[in-house]
């Protein structure tokens, strides 16, 4: 019962099938409150296609989707608005609900950039107009968030920030979060459930139990697969951003 | 010193330009000025099959405009022609029937340059309720899916996520720009339709910067744009549409001259 009051979405074998070629095919998934899902994987694995299905703007071509949320945020992974468009962060900030322009100062203020409300969206640097895209998510207080590579562009003190901003909004509004990303760090260190991703999925769980996973080490090379093991073997007994980054 | 004829263009006129304003604004941001120009295209052929069968001229351009509407989405999902080329297509085949039409049609007198052009002694009483009942719907109805529509030009996907229906909205749009093109191809003809919907969208994003401020200004410009053009048409008789789309190219140089005041003082 009470895992049923926190389901969100649930994926059961969905695939999409584009010109006769499947992009992701028998994915299941499930999304709870309060909980983190990431989903990794090699670029056109078909993460950003899982995560559109989860949120409606894909059809799945088999299988089922149950969707319980009722305000999803979405922050996408490429969105490049027309220069034709005037258009301020405000103005942004307001693109699918009202929101009071308390609540859009304290968001903008979470991601560090209540400074450029007034300003055009095409005058931001890339770094700052992803935490725009942030802000405007959290601002809408959704219960299913869903991020695509959110901090891509953003400098590493930014990047360690907004990831525990994902954490402690996650906890904080209760919602259900899924995430792309290719920061193996973070996805290691905060997530509660990993899926791998190939077109299927290569295998999924704790981020604990899947570092150990042949297809996983298959996937993203020994190397790889070894420091992380050994980071979230030092994460144990230590923070989280402590800089033992490979790249 | 007004005649009536005069007054009912002017009244028609501005109540277009009202309309023109938003959804030209939305042309502009969707990069739709070509499939506005198909549309406006086809028109012609509206008009024709209007004479042909005695029917509402501005109910039949609507129709056409609709089906080529459709034809166009239905036709970018069966061939492997990008969207430009079938916009040409289009609007040249829908033209050149239209054209054929008026041929076979000899026993009318047709005002073929009024057809194009836009003709001011065509405006009537009845034609003022159309423009201003036709319009008010129009705007009515763009009120209301206003922020769905507005939300999908920005980005398709977020607003789909984020339960704004953009697929509805977007099919609406269409409907209104094919009404807007019935209202407004007596005054200005068919085939500066889309000038009155980009020239004063275009002036306001000159000087504009934000989306609201942008559709304000460019209906004040439409406005400004039909009321000293018609005076023009009046004054030196000439067509009505290109008297109005020679005004609102006017403003738009003058509209330029903010932008260039600004670029030199950042370059100091």
């Amino acid at each position: 019962m009470n895992e049923n009051n926190s389901l969100l979405v649930r994926l059961k074998d969905c695939g999409v099938q584009k010109s006769s070629k499947w992009i992701v095919k028998g994915i299941s998934l499930e999304i709870h409150k309060g909980k983190i899902v990431t989903l990794i994987g090699p670029n056109g694995s078909g993460k950003t296609t899982t995560a559109k299905m989860a949120l409606n703007i894909l059809k799945s071509n088999e299988g089922s989707i149950e969707n319980y949320s009722t305000k999803m945020a979405y922050v996408p992974q490429k969105i490049s608005i027309d220069w034709t468009m005037p258009l301020r962060v405000i103005d942004f900030m307001n693109l699918t609900s009202h929101i009071n322009k308390g609540e859009i100062i304290e968001a903008l203020e979470l991601t560090g950039v209540q400074h450029l409300i007034y300003n055009e969206i095409h005058n931001l640097s890339g770094g700052e107009f992803q935490r725009v895209l942030i802000a405007r998510a959290i601002a809408k207080k959704p219960d299913l968030l869903v991020l695509d590579e959110p901090v891509q562009g953003v400098d590493f003190n930014g990047e360690i920030a907004l990831y525990n901003l994902i954490k402690e909004i996650c906890t904080k509004f209760n919602c259900g979060i899924l995430l792309i990303s290719h920061d193996l760090h973070f996805v290691m260190s905060a997530t509660d459930h990993v899926i791998c991703l190939n077109g299927h999925i290569c295998c999924s769980g704790s981020p604990k139990s899947i570092v150990k996973n042949s297809s996983y080490i298959e996937l993203f090379g020994e190397h790889n697969a070894a420091t992380l093991s050994l980071y979230q073997h030092e994460h144990d007994h230590s923070h989280q951003t402590d800089g033992s980054v490979k790249n | 010193m007004f005649d009536d004829f005069f007054i009912r263009a002017l009244v028609a006129g501005v109540g277009i330009a009202i309309v023109a304003g938003p959804l030209g604004c939305l042309v502009i941001w969707r990069r739709l000025s070509y499939f506005g120009d198909t549309l406006s295209h086809s028109a012609l052929l509206g008009v024709t099959l209007a004479y042909s069968f005695s029917l509402n001229i501005a109910f039949s351009v609507f129709v056409i405009s609709a089906v080529v509407a459709l034809l166009l989405v239905s036709l970018q999902k069966r061939t492997k022609l990008a969207g430009d080329s079938l916009l040409g297509l289009l609007a040249h085949s829908t033209l050149a029937i239209g054209l054929v039409l008026i041929g076979f049609l000899s026993y009318i007198r047709f005002d073929l340059m009024g057809l194009l052009f836009g003709d001011i002694l065509a405006v009537t009483t009845a034609d003022i309720g159309l423009v201003w009942i036709g319009g008010s719907i129009i705007l009515i109805i763009l009120y209301f899916i206003w922020k769905s529509l507005f939300s999908a030009t920005v980005n398709y996907d977020l607003s789909a996520a984020e339960g704004m229906r953009p697929e509805v909205s977007n099919f609406i749009f269409t409907l209104l720009l094919a009404g807007v093109i019935a209202l407004s191809i007596k005054m200005i003809g068919a085939l500066l339709i889309t000038g009155l919907l980009l020239i004063p969208a275009a002036i306001a994003r000159n000087i504009s910067n934000s989306p609201r401020q942008m559709i304000v200004i460019a209906i004040l410009s439409g406005i400004l744009s039909v009321v000293v053009g018609l005076f023009a048409s009046l004054e030196i008789n000439t067509s009505s549409g290109p008297s109005i789309i020679v005004v609102a190219l006017i403003l738009f140089i003058i509209s330029l001259v903010p932008l260039e005041i600004k670029g030199q003082l950042q370059k100091r």
